[in-house]
This record gives structure tokens, C-alpha cells and sequence, in this order.
């Protein structure tokens, strides 16, 4: 394995193939556990060392797992890892753990570990699917903890439960935006960060799926011009 | 080679065997530190319920100073044995499930929604220097939006006056429900009375409580864009402080004194 490889698994996943952004990987938990920044920094260290082992002890053994059932072994591991994780949770930093109460069991469901593990290590070298895993832990804390900072920040008017914009209810003058305190809010979010990496990284739009037929009465809005 | 039908199996059985040791030998080996944890976070809610956490020392220390009681609710007496429970470890909500400890609530009656309700309660008593009552520590709980809240209310030794509320679980929704949380919601419970003429008045209304209103001593302001979880806490309130509840009680203890 060459350095370059392990580099490029790792930085790949951060931005340009970003599991959240590029392939809408895993979007259930950065709907649910953004609204607060400390909460949502556990979520992505549970995360990331859930799909970095997995990859590593799944490519360990990838040899030996036979085809036919394969899903299921993999997932057998996973669930293990999840259920490990949220016990030293629940024994080493009980208020989190009471925070994202199902959401720590729902990493088993989480499409990016499942992803990883059946794209990339059953068919690489442990070392190197573990700094895969890694790269793309990190890739979805990346995406995870910029929604949890605009939404606790706007919503809430705290970092980390530290005050920056003094909210209105406690005597302060800023008016917290509910919105962004409930789950959706995470979508609209999600979504103006794709269209930053999209409009930044030109590689990554997609094409039309079809394109609007010229006889059509609809007008066609790509080619409209704007007169205004 | 992989897929003949013994290495398939032999597979399958390995890998379980294997997770499942690793899963039963974590639950086992942090099952008391994550008891401890539970056991901690309530007394912590206790504690700051009646005012008295201090960070700097350690919570069971701390604990130790509270008088814990068991409450018969028919009665109102107070009492320090019950059947073969340790009463650091009776568990009033474990004992809800069991239909010999406990009596549903006609639904009626049934305000707060919480079904079952415990023949004993456990409550905490704070006693100042000659042991005198200071504070009682009473567990509440009650059906909000989502789900039912659980927590405690702090009462001065006039059975009347709230000296604090503290929630230690709920399901409310972030930012709005869970607003119950809020230190400055709570605070404003302090000093709150809550009978007027022998009937629960103390209620959370519907926006801010006037500072005009000759009532507002048993009012308290609503929490904004949380209506449902509002009425569940005044719900509480009602139920807890009724004869149904902790009125027989604080009865009792009046007589006593």
C-alpha cells in the first residue's frame, strides 16, 4: 500500500466524496442530533469509531465470510460495535447518552457503516479500510457539526450550551428561530450545503435525468431569461 | 469454497459466538458504573430541586443529609419500613407495573394520565439545624406532548409555598417542551403558592403572568409554543397536590406539628 492510498481514503470522503453530501448517506442521525453541538460531537466520535472498526474487523475476516451470507455477518458486527459503544456511553458520559437515547442504537441502521463495509472493506486490506472508515467518520462529523453549529447558534443562541446571542426569553435581545430547533430544519441545511460543494465542485452535479421535451407547454426554466 | 453449507454455518456460529462475547463482557463489566450513573443523576435532580447541590462535594455525600421516607398515599403517613424493600433502592415507578403495589387510577380521576399510581411513595425531607422540617422533596409525573415527564417538585415547610421544580425525563420537543429545563422557567416557580381556599390553584397559564394580577401567586408563565406540555404540567400539579396525591400528607404532617 502506498502512502498515497491511505491519503486518499482519508481525504477523499472530507469533501468530495463526502458520505453525506455526495451520496445522501446517513441522513436519519443528522436530522435527529443536531440541534446541539456537544451532543452532536458524540454522535460523530460513536460514528466514526463505529465505521472505522467495523471496516477493519470485517476486512479481517473478509476471506472467510461466505457470500451468501454476508449481510448478515456484517451486520452481526456492527450491531456488536453499536451496542459496545453505547455502553461505555451510558457508564463513562451518562447525560449524552440520556441525550441521543435511541439514536446511539440507531448507528446500526446508519447507511454509510453498511455502505462502507459492503463497498470497501470486503474487498480491501484491514489497515486500509479502517483509515476509510476513519475518512468517512470524519466526512459525516464534518457535515454533522456544521449543521449542529448553525442550528444550535441561531435556534438556541448557545455553542456547546455556552451563551453567544442572548435569547429574548432569558432577557436577552435575540429572537431564537424555532425552526432550526426542530428536525426539518436539518434538510434545508443539508441541502444549502450540498449546493455550496455543488456550485464549488462542478464534478459532482449531476445530470438531468431527462430533459423537457421541446413541444412541451411547459416553459422550460433552464432557458428562461429573466426579465424583470 | 466459501459457500459449502458446514463453512457457512461454521462461519455464522464464530462470528455470533465471538459478538456475543464482546457484547455480554461490556454490559457486565460497566453494569455498575452505569448503575451509579443513574442512581447519581437522580439524587443530582434532588438536590437541586431543593437547592442544596454544591459541585465541590460528592453527590452522595451530599444526599446523605436527606431524610428519605416512605408515604402511604390512602394515609398520608409517613413511614421508614416497607414489606422487604431497602429504601435507597424502592423504585415507586418499578412499582407501578406491580398490580399487589400499586392501584390504577379511575380514568376520571386520572388528570395527569400516568395510569397506575403507587400504593407507597418515597419522598425526601430537608431538616434544618434542630431538626425541624425545611423543605419536602415530592416525585411528580405526568403526560406532556410526547410522552409522560418525570420529576420533582421542591415545597416549604408551609405545605403550600413551591420552592422548586426539576425534571430529570421527558420527550418534550427541543426548544419548545423542553423549555421545561430552562433555569429561569423554573426559578420562576419559586415562592408559587399552591392552594387557594383547600384547592389546587397553582397552574401554568397561557402567555406571561401579569405582574397587575392579584392571582398571580398561583400562576405561572406558560411556555411559549408549548401548550400541550404546559396543561401536562398543570395536569400534574393538579393530580399530585390533590387528595389523590400528596394532600394527605401534608395533612397529616400539619397535625403532627
Amino acid at each position: 500500500m502506498s502512502l498515497k492510498q491511505y491519503q486518499e481514503v482519508i481525504i477523499n470522503p472530507l469533501i468530495k466524496e463526502n458520505p453525506i453530501t455526495l451520496q445522501i448517506l446517513g441522513i436519519c442521525s443528522a436530522l435527529a442530533v443536531t440541534n446541539n453541538l456537544s451532543v452532536t460531537l458524540v454522535m460523530c466520535v460513536a460514528v466514526t469509531s463505529v465505521v472505522s472498526f467495523s471496516n477493519l474487523f470485517i476486512s479481517l475476516i473478509r476471506n472467510y465470510i461466505p457470500s451468501s451470507i454476508r449481510i448478515i455477518v456484517q451486520m452481526t458486527i456492527i450491531a456488536s460495535l453499536v451496542i459496545v459503544v453505547d455502553e461505555l456511553l451510558k457508564a463513562y458520559d451518562y447525560e449524552t447518552s440520556k441525550k441521543l437515547s435511541v439514536f446511539v442504537g440507531l448507528i446500526i441502521t446508519n447507511c454509510i457503516v453498511m455502505g462502507r463495509a459492503e463497498a470497501f472493506a470486503m474487498k480491501q486490506k484491514p489497515l486500509v479500510s479502517f483509515f476509510d472508515g476513519l475518512g468517512n467518520g470524519i466526512g459525516y462529523s464534518i457535515i454533522l457539526i456544521g449543521v449542529a453549529f448553525i442550528r444550535e447558534l441561531f435556534g438556541a443562541g448557545t455553542l456547546f450550551g455556552y451563551e453567544i446571542l442572548p435569547l429574548v426569553s432569558n432577557g436577552g435581545w435575540y429572537m431564537g428561530n424555532n425552526l432550526l430547533l426542530l428536525p426539518p430544519s436539518s434538510f434545508i441545511i443539508i441541502g444549502l450545503f450540498i449546493w455550496l460543494i455543488r456550485s464549488l465542485q462542478k464534478d459532482q452535479i449531476e445530470e438531468d435525468d431527462f430533459e423537457v421535451s421541446k413541444h412541451s407547454t411547459m416553459p422550460d426554466l433552464s432557458k428562461r431569461e429573466l426579465n424583470v | 469454497m466459501n459457500d459449502s453449507i458446514i463453512k457457512t454455518i461454521a462461519v455464522a456460529f464464530s462470528v455470533c459466538l465471538v459478538c456475543s462475547l464482546v457484547v455480554s463482557s461490556s454490559a457486565v463489566s460497566l453494569r455498575d458504573l452505569q448503575k451509579e450513573n443513574k442512581l447519581n443523576d437522580r439524587r443530582l435532580k434532588v438536590l437541586q430541586v431543593a437547592n442544596i447541590y454544591d459541585p465541590s462535594i460528592s453527590i452522595s455525600e451530599q444526599f446523605s443529609q436527606l431524610e428519605s421516607k416512605y408515604i402511604d398515599f390512602e394515609s398520608g403517613r409517613i413511614f421508614n419500613e416497607y414489606q422487604n424493600f431497602n429504601i435507597e433502592e424502592y423504585d415507586q415507578i418499578v412499582a407501578t407495573k406491580d398490580p399487589n403495589l400499586s392501584t390504577s387510577v379511575p380514568a376520571s380521576e386520572d388528570i395527569a394520565i400516568i395510569k397506575n399510581r403507587e400504593n407507597v411513595g418515597k419522598i425526601y425531607i430537608l431538616r434544618d439545624d434542630i431538626n425541624k422540617i425545611e423543605k419536602l422533596i415530592l416525585p411528580i409525573r405526568g403526560y406532556g406532548l410526547w410522552g409522560t415527564l418525570y420529576g420533582y417538585i421542591a415545597v416549604e415547610n408551609d405545605f403550600n409555598t413551591v420552592s422548586g421544580i426539576e425534571f430529570y425525563e421527558h420527550k418534550e420537543t427541543p426548544g419548545l417542551g423542553a423549555e421545561v429545563d430552562n433555569p429561569k422557567w423554573k426559578s420562576s416557580w419559586k415562592g408559587k403558592k399552591i392552594y387557594n381556599n383547600n384547592e389546587v390553584a397553582l397552574e401554568v397559564i397561557k402567555g406571561k403572568v401579569e405582574s397587575s394580577d392579584t392571582n398571580g401567586i398561583y400562576k405561572i408563565d406558560g411556555l411559549s409554543g408549548a401548550t400541550l406540555t404546559s396543561r401536562g404540567v398543570t395536569n400534574m400539579v393538579a393530580y399530585w397536590f390533590s387528595d389523590s396525591g400528596y394532600a394527605n400528607l401534608f395533612r397529616e404532617l400539619d397535625y403532627e406539628s
